[in-house]
């Protein structure tokens, strides 16, 4: 007898290392390139947390994406350039990278001609690279949903339905108060563009990095009178803004935030003065969303959670982590529907996220219907005409205060397709022929098909 | 503080012709031969950078004995330089845009140097100061220098030297290698010149200097312009070789305390002080990460990590400094004088 439970043993122990096996042989990595510590640590602890705590709810929910389970592993970055080159040229050899999530332009920048050699996908959500947005140039950077254009024109459309139609703009006055960096100035050229094009008046108002002294900016917009302030801040520069300006007589619901000004960690610093302010997002705030109702009952309740303070669970960064999980696991099973159910390479997540066309009806089947709006990625266009909301921070929490609010896309586009024909140039590529490569799409399909049948 | 001043050593002992070829041997020939990619590119070639720009600011601080907070402008005023003059001039060689490099960087370190003449210690630091913020609002004010990139940042020309291609891990390396091992040996050349004499006359007692003939002004500029010439081509390695990105952001006050403290930790007035100190600032704190990563595994939280690092390493900066506040390079001389008595 007791032999033959050591038999059973070892065949039931056999049994279970052929099984891990099995699991290890089949796993798509995420490295992570995160920022727990430093300045920018708000951001880094809320949309790292948010995507971990989506590969959780897959993996524990699903057994992974079709059987392949998600995996990943952090290294700090501080959002320091350099950092973020040390974990990529660490992390870069493991096995099964899906894509790379930095959330910083600077390394971001840094990595776009290591992963185009190495073929594998940099995702760089809501902000990066504008031209990266032509996938023809930049067959493997995608930034999704929202690039720094299409922002500036979300603003600019918001702004027209508050005042009843972008003819209604003539003669408006516009000051934009932006954080004194790369990612400050990357709009400036687009805030010129559109004033043109609508007829209102912008000032352009740089705050010196970090903004936590605006006295002189603001005394300039008194005398200015602008109709609205659009702040382009970043870290601390935001709550600065939000109180000096209350200091100063300018109504916080006349500023709008662009995207990186738009979460809890921006308005509560600031208190009263951030009452009535009004922000751009992809992503509504709040936790009553399915997915992310799930997240708290499959992942949290279970201790599992990544964010240490649950009162985060459902914030802007927190929220925005759930969505770039969503967008990378969705890319991922699309890509799995044409290459297999296994781990895959690279190069095939790259597909993935070039076909990743995630309608109404998909987003409402994943949980995140009111969360965010649609997204359509093609091979030319990386970013996927995200649309955008505009949240208002009543005190305590944000209010949806617009309908999804489509970004002038079409006339963006030619101005990015210069930026990055310059750069094809500059670099000495051949911009990739996207129609011809949809063709070969459609004839493997076809064939894969028959072959079906 | 004398001991931190003691010219370097005398050939003969550790740094003699046979240690330096041998670590030459190491670094040319082992070194590409075994090294991982990752080896290469996130410790050594960094490293090779950052301690091309301590050997730099060794040379005004260190040997000169006039303290700089404005390396990494410099850093940033060559990178800005290469990327421009192989942006403009077309076909213009790698070597011969690195070399410009280094002479608008030494111009700039010309112009930097001027108040040296008239301020010491301390307030010649905060004068420095003003060249550092100078050029990173410069640099995010004028278009032009990036190229008009909306958002500043640029990207590095390629690494291509007379048809050959210095593009993967290991030809980053050697090429940075080269680099810093012909302006090492430069630099060594030089503070064993009557003009290095001149630089340590100047620090030891500027009167002094000035009685028995040293032209006290124009080896102040002169350690400026030699200074900033390396210290520009340390910032061309930093963004080409290393990051291949270029944004004034990357160059700012914490990286010119960073060499700052490279110098000190390793040493002030000694050729292999940059190198130990950059080993110091640059690839202990890796080390040490990868080292707690090892031991608590992939799942550990990363910002305590972080964190736990940073005392590690204050605490051993501490006891560096006061087991021998002549830095590094006096430790290793005291070390290795000590296993050759009791050998």
């Amino acid at each position: 007898m007791p032999r033959s439970t050591s038999i059973r043993a070892l065949l039931a122990g056999a049994a279970l290392l052929a099984l891990g096996a099995g699991a290890s042989a089949d796993e798509q990595y995420f490295p992570l390139q995160s920022y727990r510590v430093g300045p920018y640590a708000a951001g880094g602890t809320g949309f790292f947390g948010g995507f971990i705590d989506y590969l959780n709810l897959v993996n524990s929910r699903d057994g992974g994406v079709n059987g392949v389970k998600l995996t990943w592993s952090e290294g700090e970055t501080q959002y320091e350039v350099e950092r973020g080159v040390e974990v990529y040229e660490r992390l870069k050899s493991r096995p099964g990278i899906a894509a790379w999530n930095p959330l910083s332009v600077g390394i971001a920048y840094a990595m776009i001609d290591r992963i185009t050699a190495d073929k594998v996908p940099l995702i760089t959500i809501n902000h990066g690279r504008t031209d990266s947005t032509d996938g023809r140039v930049f067959p493997f950077v995608f930034p999704l949903l929202l690039n720094p254009y299409s922002e500036t024109s979300g603003i600019v459309e918001y702004l027209a339905t508050r005042e009843g139609g972008l003819d209604k703009l003539k003669g408006k006055t516009i000051a934009v108060l932006y954080h004194g960096s790369p990612y400050g100035k990357e709009t400036i050229p687009i805030y010129e563009l559109l004033s043109k094009k609508y007829g209102f008046k912008v000032e352009q108002i740089e705050v010196p990095h970090p903004g936590n002294e605006q006295q002189s900016q603001w005394l300039t917009i008194r005398r200015l009178r602008p109709d609205y302030v659009v702040l382009r801040g970043w870290g601390v520069m935001n709550p600065v803004a939000l109180k000096t300006a209350q200091k100063t007589g300018f109504p916080a619901n006349r500023i709008v935030g662009n995207v990186w000004s738009n979460s809890e960690e921006d308005v509560i610093p600031a208190a009263d003065a951030a009452k009535g302010y009004v922000a751009i997002t992809t992503q509504a705030s709040g936790a009553q969303y399915p997915v992310i109702q799930e997240i708290v009952r499959t992942v949290y309740d279970k201790g599992a959670g990544n964010l240490s303070d649950k009162k985060r669970i459902g914030s802007v960064y927190h929220n925005l982590g759930v969505l770039n999980g969503i967008l990378n696991v969705e890319a991922v099973r699309i890509a799995q529907a044409k290459f297999g159910h296994r781990t895959l390479t690279g190069d095939e997540v790259r597909w993935g996220f070039e076909h990743l066309r995630l309608d109404e009806a998909r987003v409402e089947a994943l949980g995140a219907k009111g969360l965010f709006h649609s997204i359509n990625v093609t091979c030319a266009n990386h970013e996927g005409e995200g649309r955008v909301t505009f949240q208002q921070w009543d005190g305590t929490q944000w209010k949806v205060v617009s309908d999804w609010i489509k970004p002038d896309w079409a006339s963006l586009r030619p101005i990015i397709e210069a930026s990055s024909t310059a750069y094809a140039k500059e670099r000495g590529l051949t911009p990739r022929d996207c129609a011809a490569e949809e063709q070969a799409d459609i004839q493997s399909g076809k064939r894969a098909s028959v072959d079906g049948k | 503080m004398s001991t931190a001043l003691d010219l370097p050593a005398k050939p003969r002992d550790l740094s003699g012709p046979v240690g330096i070829a041998l670590l030459l041997a190491l670094a040319f020939g082992l070194v590409p031969l075994t090294a991982s990619d990752y080896l290469f590119e996130a410790i050594l070639t960094p490293f090779l950078a950052l301690a091309l720009a301590g050997l730099g600011l060794n040379l005004l601080t260190g040997y000169a004995g006039l303290l700089s907070l404005g390396s990494s402008a410099f850093m940033a005023v060559g990178a800005y330089a290469a990327f421009n003059l192989s942006l403009r001039v077309p076909g213009l060689p790698l070597p011969v845009s690195i070399l410009g490099a280094g002479l608008v960087a030494a111009a700039a370190g010309l112009v930097a140097g001027l108040p040296s003449l008239r301020l010491k210690g301390f307030y010649l630091a905060v004068s420095t100061l003003a060249a550092q913020f100078f050029v990173a609002w410069a640099l995010n004010r004028i278009g032009w220098l990036s190229n008009d990139s909306p958002s500043g940042v640029i990207n590095a020309p390629r690494l291509v030297v007379a048809g050959q291609s210095f593009e993967d891990a290991r030809g980053r390396y050697l090429f940075s290698l080269a680099i810093v091992s012909f302006l090492t040996f430069a630099t060594g050349r030089l503070v064993n010149s009557p003009t290095g004499r001149n630089l340590v006359a100047i620090r030891d007692s500027e009167v002094a200097a000035r009685i028995v003939g040293v032209k006290v002004a124009r080896t102040k500029l002169l350690a400026f312009a030699l200074s900033c010439f390396i210290v520009g081509i340390a910032g061309v390695l930093w963004a080409f070789a290393y990051l291949r990105t270029v944004e004034p952001a990357g160059f700012n006050l914490d990286r010119s305390f960073q060499i700052l403290f490279i110098v000190i930790i390793g040493g002030l007035g000694t050729l292999r002080g940059a190198f130990l100190g950059a080993g110091f600032i640059v690839v202990l704190p890796l080390v040490l990460s990868r080292l707690g990563a090892a031991l608590l595994g992939d799942s550990f939280d990363s910002g305590t990590l972080e964190m736990v690092q940073r005392i590690v390493l204050g605490a051993l900066i501490v006891i560096v400094l006061i087991r021998e506040p002549a830095g590094l390079s006096a430790l290793l001389h005291r070390t290795a004088r000590r296993l050759r008595l009791s050998a």
